[in-house]
């Protein structure tokens, strides 16, 4: 741009286009600045996960775990999510936990085909998380499958983290869409998807949303658009936890029964329950078998599941946007340990 | 009125057409281009590639929302998509799309808006885009550009198409004078001057550049010069030539078919507020919306003409 645009340049420099807008976008990965840690698990042995080192599953990155070493990962990755959202003193456990089991089987099952040394491989299988305040369960996987060291997990939401409190692709290469108003993600991935299959790739994208999610107009755009072009490589994830922000979903909007309305708009549904893992991969295979449409999966599921017991006496099964306090924490963390 | 008389200029065509012939033209050059449209492609001209291409254009139906985020989507994938609309609907209706998707990922994104400002006439206010710059202007790392006629628009359609990042393109529905010539360079970023003068500098852009060009005519037969500069890109803005026409020229008049808030005349005094300050006078449709009417009777009613801009080109020169 410096070449084509000189004048563009010296406005740059003049502060009138930030430097980090001047790229070609999302190949610039900003240097991650060290940040502050509140020390809040001090008394914990670092993180490093505890059953599946991450080196070993970057070199084998295609080849699924075997199930008990799948739901080992489940584990890993919700002592994760209570970890880091305890030491950011914010964010949304119990939305990340409803969604581990899928997360997990898509990263570590076999149903992605990705590589931490390439992020933007153009081959890559995509998945978006347009439920973009889940985020630690994302980021949980992440690291986990080795685009940064688990480590960096615990600078969630922190000044200077790459970790920030919703998904940016600008900030990190293995991030497919910056998310975080809901709704949008689908229609994202519809242009991943589309992209693909002009350019001859087989790769496929999944986007997750949320039940409460479902009530954005634009998410049934998307749904009608995708059945218009046949995108059987793009598969949409409802994870229907049964709450949202304000309460149940079906108080809110009674649009909670989606296989019928999907079916309706020309997709392939499955409903499953999503915290059940060998039901989320058949599901997934199910899912990448078909070749003539988009394929949905309506993942029944809880939210803040796997730490219930721990969320059930506060009286709040939905326990949406706020992090255990440190003594719900350790409770949560020796229910998750292995 | 017809607007580029008084300066002997001819009547061209639409910004829209230019644009939509551009885009065709350009297909085989840049083969990442894709178009995305919303049952609008026949207005925004989109169609004129998408028949040339179809393999590379699809129409979403009338979901604004869905169409930016699908453009989001395919530029993170490689392509160049040039995702279009009325102007009012694609910055309106899908503003947070355009924000959350486009500008924060700083995506390839080229967004073209048709169907803007008053003199779209006869459709009324609804269809109107008069707030489109101050949205788009807004957003960091947005490229903004209103080209002002026919042979200026094929300029800027490539430059838009070269340039890397998000590009909002504002486009007029309604014929308008040629201005420029095949020859003529046009860099996004960087104004041109049509004309010089001593007295002040008349800023303007889209269709009000040729209006500010028969402006100066009526000037000159004061004994007022005025210096006409094209500002067609908005945002980044040319400081250096407002800067440059402040020192030489001292006043301004700022004039476009907008909002007074938030559009070009709110940039530019920003600028010169910032590095040169002067009297500035502001030519534009007021803090109102419009209404039906022929494109001319609405130009006149609103103090869209070369008579407003020479009135405020006298205060200015009084001030
Ligand atoms: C457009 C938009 N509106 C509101 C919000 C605020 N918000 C964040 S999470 C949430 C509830 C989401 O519920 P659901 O989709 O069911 O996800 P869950 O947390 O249950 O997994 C809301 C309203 C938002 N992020 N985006
Ligand atoms: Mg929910």
């Amino acid at each position: 741009m410096a070449e084509v645009f000189p004048h563009v340049h010296q406005w740059r420099l003049a502060g009138r286009f930030p430097q980090r807008y001047d790229s070609a976008g999302m190949e610039s990965s900003p240097v991650w600045h060290p940040v502050k840690f509140l020390g809040v698990f001090t008394d914990f042995p670092t993180l490093s996960s505890v059953c599946l080192p991450s080196k070993e599953y970057r070199v084998a990155i295609s080849k699924p775990l075997s199930l008990d070493q799948l739901k080992a990962m489940t584990k890993v990755l919700r002592r994760h999510i209570v970890r880091m959202t305890t030491e950011a003193g914010s964010g949304h456990p119990s939305s990340s936990m409803s969604a581990v089991e899928m997360v997990t089987a898509l990263f570590f099952g076999g149903f992605m085909e990705h590589d931490p040394a390439q992020p933007r491989w153009k081959n890559r299988d995509r998945f978006i998380l347009s439920k973009g305040h889940a985020v630690p369960v994302l980021y949980a996987a992440l690291a986990e499958a080795g685009y940064f060291p688990v480590e960096e997990l615990m600078t969630l939401r922190k000044l200077g983290s790459r970790l920030e409190g919703h998904p940016n692709m600008k900030r990190l290469d293995c991030i497919e869409a910056s998310t975080g108003s809901l709704g949008q993600g689908l229609s994202v991935g519809i242009g991943q998807a589309l992209a693909c299959r002009m350019d001859g790739l087989s790769a496929h994208t999944y986007v997750m949303m949320g039940d409460g999610e479902m009530g954005e107009g634009q998410v049934w755009e998307a749904l009608a658009s995708a059945e218009k072009y046949k995108l059987a490589n793009l598969t949409a994830i409802i994870d229907q936890n049964g709450y949202q922000q304000t309460g149940a979903t079906k108080d809110v909007l009674k649009l909670t029964e989606f296989q019928p309305k999907l079916e309706a708009f020309g997709w392939h549904v499955q409903t499953i329950n999503g915290n059940v893992i060998e039901e989320v991969i058949e599901a997934l295979k199910v899912a990448r078998s078909v070749k003539d449409n988009p394929t949905a999966i309506v993942s029944h599921t809880q939210k803040g599941f796997g730490i219930l017991p721990i969320l059930a006496p506060t009286g709040d099964l939905n326990y949406h946007g706020k992090p255990l306090s440190k003594e719900l924490a350790e409770k949560a963390l020796a229910l998750l340990a292995d | 009125m017809t607007i580029g008389q008084a300066a002997g200029l001819k009547l061209g065509k639409a910004v829209r057409d230019a644009f939509g012939v551009a885009l065709k033209e350009l297909g085989n050059d840049f083969p990442d281009v894709v178009t995305v449209d919303g049952d609008v492609g026949n207005s925004t001209r989109t169609e004129v590639f998408a028949k040339a291409f179809p393999e590379r254009g699809f129409n979403v139906g009338i979901a604004e929302s869905n169409m930016v985020g699908i453009a989001a989507g395919l530029a993170a994938a490689g392509k160049i998509p040039v995702v279009s609309s009325f102007a009012a609907f694609l910055t309106c209706n899908a503003y947070d799309q355009i924000r959350m998707c486009v500008a924060y990922p700083h995506l390839n994104v080229k967004m073209v808006g048709s169907h803007a400002g008053i003199s779209i006439g006869e459709d009324g206010a609804s269809q109107m885009a008069i707030e489109d710059i101050a949205l788009m202007s807004a957003l960091p790392g947005v490229a903004v550009v209103v080209p002002a006629d026919a042979p200026s628009t094929k300029h800027l359609v490539k430059g838009m198409l070269e340039h890397v990042g998000p590009v909002y393109l504002r486009c007029g529905r309604i014929d308008v004078p040629e201005i420029y010539g095949p020859d003529s360079v046009l860099t996004i970023g960087k104004a041109n001057q049509l004309r010089d003068g001593k007295n002040l500098t008349i800023i303007a852009n889209g269709l009000m550049v040729g209006i500010a060009l028969d402006a100066a005519v009526a000037l000159e037969a004061k004994g007022i010069t005025a210096r006409v500069l094209d500002l067609h890109t908005v945002s980044p803005i040319d400081e250096e030539a407002i800067v440059k026409a402040v020192k030489e020229t001292g006043r301004l008049v700022v004039a476009e078919e907008h909002l007074p808030h938030g559009g070009v005349g709110s940039a530019v005094a920003s600028v010169t507020a910032q590095l040169a300050p002067c009297p500035i006078e502001f030519v534009n449709i007021g803090n109102t919306y419009a209404e039906s009417g022929d494109p001319e009777g609405l130009l006149v009613k609103y103090g869209l003409t070369a008579e407003a801009i020479v009135a405020a080109a006298e205060k200015v020169c009084s001030r």
